[in-house]
């Protein structure tokens, strides 16, 4: 019975330790890609940059591959609910995870489509080939290669955001939220 | 009798020649040869975009056959500018002093299928002689021929050193030529 009592209050204020580590691997690759993503357009052609394209790519399948298996973990297991603080920072924050779940969706799998598009399949960690989304359309390109710069900008600005607003609680609020990250449930 | 024949031979011959009239390439009629690289893995197939060829083709007599085709190392086209001037530089196709890579066909073989075509290759003034097997089938637009070859771009002195190591030496050249008149 303790055990069991000992269990309902940790999942009522921790992570999983799958849902905190997933969190941080995501936060990286995204990070990762992202300056790659804001580099790399600008560099000469050269080697370097035909390989800081490819990493990107490799790096992008793997968000996208984390996202599914955190969606998945997220549907299955519920987190702990938000800190008490005013209604409206409930609703930004529900709010703004869920587009941060939306981006590291759609954000890889905008740029996946856009590589196809210049012709340019993806071949994960230049070993497996992933199926071509589209095909090579100059046009199509064009317009993909927008949307992906578009939504992987405003994926940057809620990613700052996520940022302040745990260091805000950290920092401001001195409650848990931030410190709950470092920490699972066993 | 030899000679009797010989006579009769000849205005069967010029017919021939005469239905073999020479078949012109474009990609207007709907003709495409590409080239596909291969870097880290990934194969990028891009076309050229302007050539021109002949072949005098009659399946009577394959094995008079003939073909020539001359692209625009300029006209390959990566989808993006800075790729596309990259690729015409002095290091790679240098298309101010080549501006046409050439395929001259020396010897033509029919085979199942189509032919087999032997001839020059002349890419940044190097050739090579190269064999390549092509399907012939008919369509509205006219004869068409398909086939592909592997070559080597560093046999041609074609790209720079640089790029040694990320994008493989081997290049397909694949092409769909339609005969017209």
């Amino acid at each position: 019975m303790a055990t069991s009592g000992t269990q309902i209050s940790l999942a009522a204020t921790h992570y999983t330790r799958t849902a905190v580590t997933l969190h941080w691997l995501i936060a990286a690759c995204v990070l990762a890609a992202l300056f790659m993503g804001w580099t790399m357009t600008d560099m000469a052609i050269s080697p370097a940059r035909l390989k800081t394209y490819n990493y990107h790519k490799w790096v992008g399948v793997t968000v996208l591959t984390l996202a599914v298996m955190r969606l998945a973990w997220r549907l299955t297991h519920r987190p702990p609910p938000l800190l008490p603080m005013p209604r409206w920072q409930k609703l930004a924050a529900h709010g703004g995870h869920a587009l941060l779940y939306a981006l590291i969706v759609v954000v890889p799998l905008t740029g996946w489509i856009y590589s196809n598009a210049t012709g340019f399949r993806v071949v994960y960690l230049g070993k497996i080939p992933l199926p071509n989304l589209v095909g090579r359309d100059k046009a199509l390109a064009d317009t993909w290669h927008e949307v992906h710069e578009v939504l992987a900008i405003s994926l940057a600005v809620l990613v700052g955001l996520h940022v302040l607003a745990a260091l805000q609680h950290h920092f401001v609020h001195k409650d848990n939220t931030l410190r709950r990250m470092f920490q699972w449930r066993h | 009798m030899r000679n009797r024949l010989t006579w009769l031979a000849l205005p069967v011959a010029f017919a021939g020649m005469a239905w073999a009239a020479d078949l012109n390439i474009s990609p207007a009629a709907g003709s495409t040869v590409t080239a596909t690289i291969k870097q880290e893995g990934v194969e990028v197939e891009s076309p050229f975009t302007k050539f021109t060829g002949r072949i005098a083709y009659d399946p009577a007599r394959v094995a008079a056959s003939t073909a020539l085709i001359e692209v625009e190392t300029g006209s390959f086209d990566f989808g993006d500018a800075a790729y596309n001037a990259e690729v015409r530089k002095k290091s790679w196709f240098d298309s101010a002093t080549y501006p046409k890579a050439k395929f001259q066909s020396t010897s033509i073989q029919p085979a199942a299928g189509g032919f087999q075509a032997t001839g020059q290759l002349t890419v940044k003034g190097k050739v090579q002689t190269v064999t390549v097997p092509v399907k012939v089938s008919s369509s509205p637009a006219g004869t068409v021929f398909d086939g592909s070859f592997n070559m080597s771009r560093k046999a041609f002195g074609v790209g720079d050193p640089v790029w040694e190591g990320t994008v493989d030496d081997k290049v397909v050249v694949k092409f769909h030529l339609v005969g017209g008149k």
